[in-house]
């Protein structure tokens, strides 16, 4: 479903991604890895389509169609969902109208009838139950004075609700404690499917043993270093990511 | 009466020359082809009198008028405010212009043209009036042109009319209330609207009564090089309790219009008035071409103990805004609330605010400003709190946000604060703020389009207020703020 080929992305002038190769078929969970300012977050926001980061080479298929051309919101309505790292506060504006405008956008866009408040209300508290969170959340302004782990669980209640094709999770994890980091992980697996894709991008494997990915990437100096399955996550945590570069070294040698 | 020039409602020769994208932003910019019955330009005692005399009133009425016209003479405008203001001629300026089909007995009688005009507006004159449970007043230019429920207001005791016709059913009241608020000599616009008002609305709620519906008049400005000079008063005896609303629109003129309006409310023991505005007078186009001079005067007194005045207003219109609604917190135990949101967008320039005057033992005030400016808008909070010295235990709030949209406006802030007992407790809050990239990107990629995700985090940031306006305005308001808008970003 997504075909990312030869990718060179810049931010502010400096090149990022260097010639990134992924390729993620429905219903496969990748995880991307890697260290601090290998490009990990970069990955998310220009498949996202954030403003400032400016693709200077390489394309992007999704589902057949030039993700590139597309602007960010048409990329949500076409099922590309990325849940922050640091989500974003907007006071004032309460999470259940903001997830309603999102939805509905999207509908929409696809060309699909607009839910009414009461389908809307519906769809909320069986989404709620599965992902146990509290409903009270639903009442507050857009992770206004939300912890940090209800901010995270309020991104994958969101994707719950606004049932994406391709899921990016940036660095979902950070910051969480483990009891937060299951319930996280439990709303992502619930939401695996044969139609869907993961992305998840993590620093550390801690993630990967409640979300298993079916590939491993690491990623290092804006390209994939190395492909691997869940052990390579393993090996990673026991080595750090300095033994990456030594087995190139070492094979190149 | 053949000192009065009748002329049709001229179409502004500038108005083909528009930009069709501007004619988009202001929705409200229809000009009425009704024939309108307008003085020539220009003041003078004559003219005053003539007003008066057209108007039918007492003797002491247009004394009243000659009093506040002749001090105006010695006036000059204000220069105090954040403004840069051209030159206003009051020499080329009409001050009476009425629809000519003139005094209406109901509203079968009242111009189809111009009742068409408000259903434009959606001023729920008719039926849907009767649905919303809203008492309406509609002035259009200067005369009042209808006012519904008048039967089921009777009975309540409520006196609900135009101000023309409380003049002349209801003198006694008008001649103790009028000018006590807001004397004739207060600022140089007041004066000038003492001496020159045309209509408005009376509202008189007697003693104990809760008014049973909501009270709303609509004012539009139509003809052409003509001021609109309303008066506006307001009075709930002990215990009563009125909740009145104002919508202000008018048509694209390439002209400066002045709108310079005084509204008294008067609230005596434990009455409770709260009066809400949206004012979307035409701001002018993008080059500051044309557009409304609002310099309105409104002040209310808590006269009573525990009486209360809460002032709400979404100001989005006009070139210029020059309007700093005020409490005078006279009785002991009473509170004064100021809630606002101004807009400014393109060219336009406000300087808005309030007075809270603490004078009663107890008294409290909150002010509550929200202030946006986008394009090169110049948006001014100036607000005033002063606790007198027999102000014992008063308190006051203010949260003053500015909201900045763009690169190319301003935000200023200028609070006064002055405190003679040393018991009072004064707290101020203020924050400027941009729409952040972060938050315009969240919004983005969940679906929601920016032009929908700017009017949503500005009505995020406008909550505190529109939460205090009234059901229907509330809604109005916020379309309002979106259509202001268009174009802002991006």
């Amino acid at each position: 479903m997504l075909e990312i080929t030869n990718l060179h992305a810049r931010v502010a002038g400096k090149a990022i991604l260097k010639g990134l190769n992924l390729s993620v078929k429905a219903g496969e969970v990748h995880a991307i890895m890697g260290p601090n300012g290998a490009g990990k977050s970069t990955l998310g926001n220009v498949l996202a389509g954030r403003e400032g980061y400016e693709v200077t080479d390489g394309t992007v298929t999704y589902l057949g169609e030039d993700l590139l051309a597309l602007a960010a919101e048409e990329r949500a309505a076409k099922g590309v969902f990325l849940a922050f790292q640091y989500p974003v506060e907007i006071p004032g504006v309460n999470n259940t109208y903001f997830l309603k405008a999102a939805l509905n956008a999207q509908r929409k866009y696809r060309g699909e009838p607009e839910l009414d408040s009461m389908q809307f209300l519906k769809l909320t508290r069986e989404k709620l139950k599965v992902l146990s969170i509290s409903d009270e959340l639903m009442h507050r302004a857009v992770n206004e004075g939300f912890s940090g782990g209800e901010k995270k669980r309020n991104e994958i209640f969101q994707m719950a609700m606004l049932e994406p094709r391709l899921g990016i999770l940036d660095e979902t994890d950070s910051g969480l404690d483990i009891d937060a980091l299951k319930t996280v992980a439990e709303g992502v697996n619930r939401l695996r499917s044969a139609e869907r894709g993961f992305i998840v991008i993590t620093h550390y494997q801690r993630l990967l043993d409640y979300i298993v990915p079916d590939f491993v990437h690491v990623l290092a100096d804006g390209r994939i270093a190395e492909t691997g399955d869940r052990s390579l996550a393993l090996e990673l945590e026991e080595h750090g990511y300095s033994w990456i570069k030594e087995r190139k070294l070492g094979a190149a040698a | 009466m053949s000192n009065i020039e009748t002329i049709e409602a001229p179409v502004s020769p500038g108005m083909a020359a528009v930009d069709e994208a501007v004619r988009k932003s202001y929705e409200h910019g229809f000009i009425t082809d009704i024939e309108t019955e307008v003085m020539p330009p220009g003041l003078s005692e004559d003219v005053v009198r003539r007003i008066s005399a057209k108007k039918e009133e007492p003797e002491w009425m247009t004394e009243w008028r000659l009093a506040a016209y002749r001090h105006w003479l010695t006036m000059t405008p204000p220069e105090w405010a954040r403004l840069s203001i051209a030159p206003i001629d009051f020499q080329a300026i009409s001050y009476f212009a009425a629809p000519k089909k003139n005094q209406p007995k109901s509203l079968d009688e009242v111009d189809p043209k111009l009742l068409a005009t408000f259903d434009k507006l959606g001023v729920p004159l008719h039926e849907r009036a009767r649905l919303a449970g809203v008492a309406v007043d509609a002035v259009f230019d200067s005369v009042s042109v209808g006012t519904t429920f008048k039967k089921e207001l009777n009975a309540a005791g409520v006196i609900f009319c135009s101000f023309s016709e409380a003049v002349r059913e209801h003198p006694e009241l008008v001649r103790q209330y009028l000018g006590s608020v807001v004397p004739t000599s207060d600022n140089y616009f007041a004066a000038l609207n003492s001496a020159v008002f045309s209509d408005g609305s009376f509202v008189f709620v007697p003693k104990g009564v809760r008014c049973p519906m909501e009270l709303s008049t609509y004012f539009r400005i139509n003809a052409r090089d003509t001021g609109q000079f309303e008066r506006t008063l307001i009075i709930v005896e002990e215990g009563a309790e009125v909740s009145y609303l104002e919508g202000c629109t008018a048509p694209m003129r390439d002209e400066n219009q002045l709108h310079a309006a005084v509204v008294e409310l008067v609230a005596l023991t434990d009455g409770k008035i709260k009066y809400s505005t949206v004012q979307n007078w035409y701001p002018g186009d993008e080059n500051g071409v044309g557009g409304i001079y609002n310099f309105v005067t409104k002040r209310g007194e808590c006269r009573g103990a525990k009486s209360k005045i809460s002032w709400t207003q979404v100001e989005t219109g006009s070139a210029i805004t020059w309007k700093y609604p005020s409490c005078v917190l006279r009785g002991d135990d009473s509170v004064g609330e100021f809630y606002s949101v101004a807009l400014t967008n393109h060219r336009q320039q406000a300087d808005t605010g309030t007075k809270m005057i603490h004078l009663g033992a107890r008294t409290k005030s909150k002010i509550i400003s929200k202030g946006i400016s986008a394009g090169r808008g110049q948006n001014t909070y100036r607000g005033l709190v002063k606790v007198e010295k027999n102000a014992i235990g008063a308190r006051n709030f203010t949260q003053c946000d500015s909201l900045l949209i763009g690169k190319q406006c301003g935000a200023h802030t200028f609070p006064y604060i002055e405190v003679k007992h040393p018991s009072a407790i004064v707290e101020h809050e203020a924050t400027t703020s941009k729409i952040s990239d972060d938050q315009l990107f969240y919004c983005l990629s969940r679906g929601i389009s920016e032009e929908d995700a700017v009017s949503m985090i500005v009505d995020g940031f406008c909550k505190q207020v529109f939460k205090e306006l009234p059901m229907e305005f509330a809604v109005e308001a916020k379309k309002l703020l979106e259509v202001s808008l268009e174009g802002a970003v991006g």
